[in-house]
């Protein structure tokens, strides 16, 4: 099961090592990670992606609130929520498959934010599964370079994560 | 305000926690704090000689009286040194606090002479760390990590202090705060309710129940309630390795330790339950054996106040996240007040029965079943604990190493109280009971301290008999010497074929009475069943109650500890002697 946890961190150095450190002493698997502060300059905000039973879930989001500079955990798989990455995308486009590339980027709704003779750099945001589909979209061979943020998410309707 | 250096500051800081004694040992990075050590007079410090002993002594105390212990290492090697010990306490839910010298904030990152990144090091053995990064934060540091280490479930922390940090150049205004609240740290202060009113009708309608108490019930001063609870219900308990001394040793209830060295009737209990209240314990695989073949028939009532503990290794069919101590008393408050509305409440009969049951578990397979069918020579290894018990009438503290003769203490040492019985638990630290003892003894000058030790995990710290001797430390160590590494002997006799691969010594043991004589202590030597107890008697006695007196019993090198659990089966199956299985 893939899980999207959202933990909201003291501002701290060294508060993000005892989060990756935990995964990796306790054998957890990170996908995604991403970490910015938030409107509150004193919280960072992880946001994480984590495959697992419920039962190491459970951990995972035990052992995480366990750490002393974790204000609040959230596995926001329990309830609505958004789902946002980015992805930029340099892919090769030579003669006819300059328009082939803009219709399909156009299809994702993906902006060509680069343009050289030999590429396209393409931008896309969506949930991981849409900018997984694209990347399978693109013609075997032809992509040079790609760089993904990783997942990050929030909790629909009126309910926030905040202290 | 006053205006302090930042040395200055960390000893006022321990001062006005009420710190009695630092455990600790001197270098570069840690100077301008032992200059602030020797301009006071309010905190002793006491200088081991290795710092892993420190960490031990700390921790020896912190069990011993509840109070957190404090470690001043320096920087590089004295704090690699420390990592063992702070491992140990953090595995056994230890309250410490470390600080560490570090190398000048300008130099840190250059792989300055004796850097080491210390809160790297530890991160996965501590419960937090502090880098102090300028004095003015020295107070609310000091008083955070105090709060941590001690509050919750506790643990250790480390507080790494750069050197200019220190320095007596530099002053601040002290001022230390009466409080401290983290947003992001807040420990349970009591249980749920509701889930206690569950856990009582659970309870009382147990048939086959048992009592499963841990570490966490000595930790949490919950032994008052436990016995109370376990005496109301009538119910058999048995304590973990960590826990001993929570229940009475003696008390018919007490089933003894449980798990892998535990005894039949405490596993056979656990097995066949059909409802286990689990208290401040965590399922370890010591315990457990096969978790998928756990106690297959149990409602499991469990309380801890680390939530993290709860449905890690066992699935807790009531759970309760709290203190042991207040949940404790609640539940046997609710307890109470159920049986004041209908004392026919629980089952007698069944419970009658149950007992019974045990009965015949302990009279045909207790701990002295397979010890009848020995000899008087060799001297075994448990008739040197059941000597030790009758001399000090129960009544001692004692601290163990790590191997056979830790079984042999747990199982035959039969402890009235809790935090008497001091051990390495989850790390299972050789090296751990001499420096632990001298904790104890520094705490408690007048009590009596006997250090259970295998002549394997002594020359780990022996050196410390240097510094029982500068402080007047006269604990009493029992060095069961089988000349060999036992309990991987042991192993290695029953899994791999009696292949002892770098388990004996050949003949380079040291003669432990001249090394306790060279120490400036008393050494005595026994080889005959026929002189044990006289010999036991010799160590305890008003003679040497001022001294280190060092017995080394030539014990019975061939014995192994039964009953022993088979390895992925459940707890019923145990070996039970060399010609035995369940
Ligand atoms: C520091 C450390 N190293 C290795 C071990 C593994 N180990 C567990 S018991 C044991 C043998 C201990 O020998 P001794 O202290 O003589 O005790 P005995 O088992 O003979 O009673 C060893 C090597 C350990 N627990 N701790
Ligand atoms: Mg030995």
């Amino acid at each position: 099961m893939r899980r999207i946890i959202a933990v909201l961190i003291e501002n701290e150095s060294g508060a993000l090592s005892r989060v990756l450190g935990l995964f990796a002493q306790r054998g957890y698997n990170i996908e995604t990670l991403t970490v910015a502060p938030t409107d509150d300059a004193t919280l960072s905000r992880i946001t994480l992606t984590t495959l697992g039973d419920t039962q190491r879930i459970e951990q995972i989001t035990k052992q995480l609130n366990k750490l002393i500079e974790v204000v609040k955990v959230v596995d926001l798989c329990e309830d609505d929520h958004i789902e946002r990455e980015i992805m930029l995308i340099k892919v090769r486009a030579e003669g006819s498959e300059r328009a082939e590339l803009k219709r399909t980027a156009d299809v994702f709704r993906g902006q060509i934010v680069d343009v050289t003779p030999r590429t396209y750099t393409v931008q896309l945001t969506g949930p991981t599964a849409k900018l997984d589909a694209f990347v399978r979209a693109m013609e075997v061979g032809t992509i040079v370079e790609v760089v993904r943020s990783g997942v990050s998410g929030i909790g629909r309707g009126d309910k926030a994560l905040t202290i | 305000m006053e205006l302090l250096s930042g040395g200055d500051m960390l000893i006022r800081a321990l001062q006005d926690e009420g710190v009695e004694y630092i455990f600790g040992y001197p270098g570069g990075s840690a100077l301008h704090i032992y200059d602030a050590i020797f301009r006071q007079q309010k905190v002793d410090h006491i200088l081991v000689r290795h710092e892993q002993a420190a960490t031990h002594m700390a921790d020896g105390y912190a069990r011993a009286t509840g109070k957190p212990g404090v470690v001043l290492v320096t920087s590089g090697p004295g704090a690699t040194n420390a990592i063992t010990g702070i491992a140990t306490a953090h595995m056994d839910s230890v309250p410490m606090v470390v600080i560490s010298g570090q190398v000048p904030s300008d130099l840190i990152g250059t792989d300055a002479f004796q850097e080491t990144d210390m809160i790297g090091i530890s991160r996965p053995v501590v419960k937090h760390s502090f880098l102090v990064t300028s004095l003015e934060d020295i107070p609310e540091i000091i008083k955070k990590a105090f709060f941590i280490a001690t509050s919750g479930r506790p643990g250790p922390v480390v507080i790494d202090v750069p050197k200019d940090v220190t320095d007596p150049a530099t002053t601040a205004p002290y001022n230390y705060p009466a409080t401290v609240d983290m947003r992001s740290y807040r420990p349970s202060q009591r249980g749920h309710t509701g889930q206690i009113k569950k856990a009582a009708r659970a309870l009382l309608n147990a048939k086959r129940p048992v009592i499963y108490s841990g570490g966490g019930v000595v930790l949490g001063d919950g032994s008052e309630p436990l016995r109370s609870l376990a005496r109301r219900l009538g119910f058999p308990v048995t304590n973990t390795l960590m826990g001993l001394g929570a229940f009475p040793g003696n008390d018919p209830q007490f089933l003894g330790m449980l798990g892998m060295h535990g005894t039949y009737q405490a596993n056979m209990a656990m097995h066949h339950a059909d409802l286990i209240l689990a208290i401040g314990a965590r399922f370890d695989d010591r315990v457990t054996n096969n978790p998928s073949k756990f106690c297959p028939d149990a409602t499991v009532v469990h309380v801890d106040v680390d939530p993290a503990s709860i449905a890690k290794i066992v699935t807790a069919d009531i759970p309760i996240v709290g203190p042991v101590l207040p949940v404790l008393k609640e539940l046997d408050a609710q307890v109470e007040a159920l049986l004041a509305d209908n004392p026919g409440a629980q089952d007698s009969e069944a419970l009658a029965d149950w007992s019974r049951r045990i009965d015949g578990w302990r009279e045909e397979h207790g701990l002295n079943h397979h010890l009848a069918s020995e000899g008087a020579e060799p001297i075994m290894p448990q008739r040197v604990i059941q000597s030790l018990y009758r001399v000090t009438g129960g009544n001692a503290y004692v601290t163990s190493d790590v191997g056979q003769h830790q079984m042999f203490a747990a199982q035959y040492y039969h402890f009235p109280e809790p935090r008497r019985w001091i051990n390495s638990g989850g790390l299972g630290t050789m090296g751990f009971g001499l420096p632990s003892a001298m904790g104890v003894q520094m705490a408690f000058p007048d009590a009596t301290v006997a250090c259970v030790t295998g002549e394997g995990s002594f020359m780990m710290n022996a050196q410390e008999m240097s510094t029982c001797l500068q402080y007047g430390l006269p604990i009493k160590i029992v060095c069961l010497n089988n000349q060999a590494l036992g309990m991987v002997k042991q192993w290695q006799d029953m899994q791999y074929g009696g292949r002892h691969s770098q388990s004996t010594y050949s003949d380079s043991l040291p003669d432990f009475k001249t090394l306790a004589e060279a120490y400036g202590h008393v050494g005595i030597r026994v080889d005959s069943a026929d002189d044990l107890d006289a010999a036991m008697e010799e160590t305890f006695s008003p003679a040497n109650a001022s001294k280190l007196v060092l017995l080394d019993v030539g014990v019975d090198p061939r014995e192994h500890v039964y009953p022993m659990a088979i390895k992925g089966g459940s707890m019923r199956d145990m070996v039970l002697s060399r010609s035995e299985a369940t």
